[in-house]
């Protein structure tokens, strides 16, 4: 039977390096059957973060030579096997052991998000045409590999300034839910800096459910800040009321 | 009370963060209870994400004809008058107002034309009644019931694993566990405990269910004394992917066949016409998998040993939108374009529908303060589980357990846990660490899997069973010498070292239940007794721990009221 050879990051927040392993390939194999063979004969406290083993947790990202994946979904008859594997952890978040780091910094994000506020007196319906583009960013399944990938976070660490692209769709599917009421433009500029993503689009390519998370979400995102705050018209509309918006 | 352990306390401890742990919290905390939620995963990722079809609820939004009775008739006869009526009458009178809720909480299911909820058809279901979004219902109620949970502030305990429960005499006082991160131990009092935990497919080797599924809600509710139910019913999923082997027994959603999939045999035969001809691809759980497996077993099987299941008479664009994870799963992990050819599929355990004994109204187990909701629950579903079912069981259990844990706690003193039970508690816990050169825990398992998939799976026999607990006590005394390598910092040989423990002991009470059952019924087969028994009609399978010993019991099925046996024998 064909072998593989992987070299695995083992370590913790203080030190590691990449471990060798041979594993035996069987037809239409992915990656995280291979951690799990490593477990199972070679490493038994091996670490690696997963549930679903469909693509639908969004659990067990990790960076497969050198490219940010879900490694349920990335089959190994896609990958050279004339030289190593690499498996390392996602590089934007701090190591506990192993392939699992520490994403509770995204959990925190999560909680400044001013949550679903349904407008007084709602009917409840609306039209498939209008659930269309709510339901896109509705697919994310919080793999985080957006915000490995975005150099917001990963080369700048812009954590306290920055929410990430995972939370753009976020807001998206807020500001663009057919019942919601409530406003997110001063915390999107303020809290969540979307300012600082320079549309490089490298969220949309990483995305395993395929959110346009780039053009559908960010950009408008950044239309509606820019028409609140950057607009002559809106500015001068804004002193003359004086309202401000809550953004907590 | 002080200890030498990180201390949590609360009103209502959940354990367990799928749909039913989280709408139990909301539940609870809508009570004023002080909650607590602990799951083994992040939170966000427990099983319910995996629920593709939809949320089976009496709205008639589509079929204007439906109402709680039809569904009611359903479920009950879906469980072959198996099920507690009052449980079922409950979920479908209070499933739509919890789908309602859903909405109002920020939920976007598809639509209607004229802007409702859309349902679709499923099996065992007289008329449209599945509010769905595309294939990724459960996602979008997980994340809706998370950004509510997380909105009204409820503590959540991520990636904590619970050993076993803590009692002050016979009432539950609390909770002992270990952080995954760091492998240090945690304690967390509560007046009321919830069991949201989920299912034991993991002791199957051919399972749609992920690694969280090991019974631990189950075992640690038995170790405390409460009853377990029906538990030789467990429920093999028709459709899994059999092909390629890295995928076998991922999930193939209902939905494909509730959009029109069609099934056929390797010679094009349409099989299901001999086993179902009414209701063909949407017949039930149980007789659409029975048929696969006959059919394979017969030699008329495909390839890779399964049936081709094919959606590709419809337009592409509409199967893209209405499957959209099928259609990536397959074309990602199988090569296989579901628009423009048939998938192989082969039955895959999925689903238990025994688990804890509880009480209709409130949810509560026979172990005071103990609750259970969900699919760690017995009860709703009988002898077999309709699709869809499921996700409203989640909404309309989970809250109900809610309620009752926040109501108990109002009423019960603080509770009084002596040392001594969390130190043997430590002690077990860390014994495999203690042992040297013992097996390791992934061969214990592996070896479980074969047992169960091999002896306890779809066709049953008394040979079979007989030879499984023989074969489950061997494995017993070979997990008490196993021992783990590495520290306690996130070692998942040292987790599946703890969780094994507790398939074993669901694994003994499927395997005995099933034994005793001579009968068929639902999902379970006994080839040596293949028709229903009316006498075995009128009872429940009881499994309680007497000393040490698991000891089996017959219960009465409760009777059904006379409007209501009517409902249920109307055509």
């Amino acid at each position: 039977m064909a072998e593989a050879t992987f070299e695995v990051f083992r370590g913790d927040r203080e030190s590691g390096q990449p471990a060798t392993y041979r594993v035996p390939i069987a037809p239409g194999m992915v990656v995280l059957d291979a951690l799990h063979h490593i477990q199972a004969h070679s490493a038994p406290d091996l670490a690696v973060r997963w549930n679903c083993k469909a693509g639908k947790c969004g659990s067990c990202s990790a960076e497969v030579n050198g490219r940010p994946r879900l490694t349920c979904k990335t089959r190994m008859d896609a990958l050279p096997l004339d030289q190593p594997i690499t498996v390392y952890p996602m590089k934007a978040f701090p190591v506990i052991k192993d392939l699992v780091t520490d994403v509770s910094w995204n959990y925190r994000v999560n909680k400044k998000i001013p949550p679903f506020d349904p407008r007084p007196g709602t009917d409840w319906k609306t039209y498939q045409e209008d659930v269309d583009r709510v339901q896109e960013f509705r697919k994310c399944i919080e793999c985080f590999l957006c915000q490995n990938v975005c150099h917001v976070l990963r080369e700048h660490e812009q954590t306290e300034h920055f929410g990430g692209p995972r939370f753009f769709v976020r807001v998206a599917a807020l500001e663009m839910h057919p019942f919601d009421s409530k406003p997110r433009t001063q915390m999107l500029k303020d809290e969540l800096g979307i300012g600082l993503c320079n549309i490089t689009k490298c969220c949309t390519e990483v995305c395993p459910e395929e959110i346009r998370i780039t053009d559908n979400a960010i950009i408008p995102l950044k239309e509606r800040v820019v028409d609140e705050f950057y607009d002559p018209l809106f500015m001068l509309v804004r002193k003359i009321r004086g309202t401000k918006q809550e953004s907590g | 009370m002080t200890t030498k352990y990180e201390t949590h306390e609360h009103d209502v401890l959940i354990i367990g963060a799928g749909g039913a742990g989280l709408r139990a919290a909301l539940g609870a905390l809508a009570q004023g209870a002080r909650v607590g939620v602990v799951c083994k995963s992040l939170l966000g990722k427990a099983h319910t994400v995996m629920a593709e079809g939809g949320i089976a609820a009496a709205m008639a939004n589509v079929d204007s004809a439906d109402d709680w009775r039809t569904h009611f008739r359903d479920t009950m006869r879906g469980g072959k008058m198996l099920n507690s009526w009052r449980m079922a009458q409950i979920h479908a009178q209070e499933a739509p107002e919890r789908v309602r809720e859903l909405e109002q909480w920020g939920a976007l299911f598809d639509r209607t034309q004229d802007g409702q909820i859309l349902q679709r058809a499923f099996g065992g279901h007289t008329f449209r009644r599945l509010c769905h979004v595309g294939d990724r219902t459960g996602l979008e109620m997980l994340r809706t019931l998370q950004d509510r949970g997380v909105q009204l502030g409820i503590d959540v305990y991520m990636e904590c694993t619970i050993g076993r429960l803590l009692k002050d005499g016979d009432r539950i006082a609390g909770a002992f566990g270990y952080w995954r991160e760091q492998g240090r131990f945690v304690v967390f009092r509560a007046k009321s405990i919830v069991m949201a935990t989920g299912g034991i497919g993991k002791a199957w080797r051919i399972t749609s269910n992920s690694w969280e599924y090991t019974g631990d809600g189950m075992a640690l509710a038995y170790a405390a004394g409460a009853e377990l139910m029906d538990m030789e019913f467990v429920q093999f999923h028709p459709t899994g992917m059999v092909w390629p082997p890295g995928v076998q027994g991922i999930l193939v959603t209902e939905a494909v066949r509730g959009e029109g999939g069609i099934l056929r045999n390797k010679l094009g035969q349409r099989f299901m016409e001999t086993y179902d001809p009414k209701k063909m691809e949407l017949s039930t759980r149980d007789v659409v998998a029975r048929a696969i497996y006959t059919e394979v077993r017969e030699g008329r099987g495909t390839e890779h040993g399964g049936a081709y299941l094919d959606i590709s008479q419809k337009p592409a664009d509409y199967v893209r939108k209405k499957l959209p994870s099928m259609y990536h799963q397959f074309k990602e992990l199988a090569d296989v374009d579901i628009t423009k050819g048939p998938m192989e599929v082969g039955p895959t355990c999925h689903y238990m529908m025994g688990g804890i004994r509880v009480d209709a109204e409130t949810a509560k187990s026979t172990a005071p303060g103990l609750f259970a909701a969900g699919e760690a629950a017995a009860g709703l579903h009988g002898a077999n589980r309709l699709g869809g079912n499921s996700l409203s069981d989640l909404l309309v259990f989970g809250r109900r357990a809610g309620l009752a844990a926040a109501e108990h706690a109002k009423q019960v003193p603080s509770a009084l846990i002596d040392s001594a039970q969390m130190e043997e508690a430590e002690r077990e816990m860390l014994a495999p660490f203690g042992r040297k050169d013992g097996e390791s825990p992934y061969t214990i398992h592996r070896d479980l899997q074969e047992i169960m998939q091999n002896l306890v799976g779809i066709f049953r026999n008394k040979e079979d069973l007989t030879h499984a607990l023989e074969e489950l006590e061997k494995l017993k005394e070979r997990s008490e010498r196993l021992s783990v390598e590495g520290s306690r910092l996130f070692n998942p040989g040292w987790h599946l070292a703890l969780d094994l423990k507790a398939m074993l002991t669901v694994s003994e009470a499927v395997a005995l239940s099933a034994l005793a059952r001579e009968e068929s019924r639902g999902a379970h087969s006994r080839i040596d007794h293949p028709g229903l028994d009316p006498a075995w009609g009128t009872r429940n399978n009881v499994i309680v721990r007497e000393g040490s010993a698991m000891t089996l019991r017959q219960s009465p099925v409760p009777e059904l009221p006379v409007d209501l046996k009517q409902i249920v024998e109307e055509d």
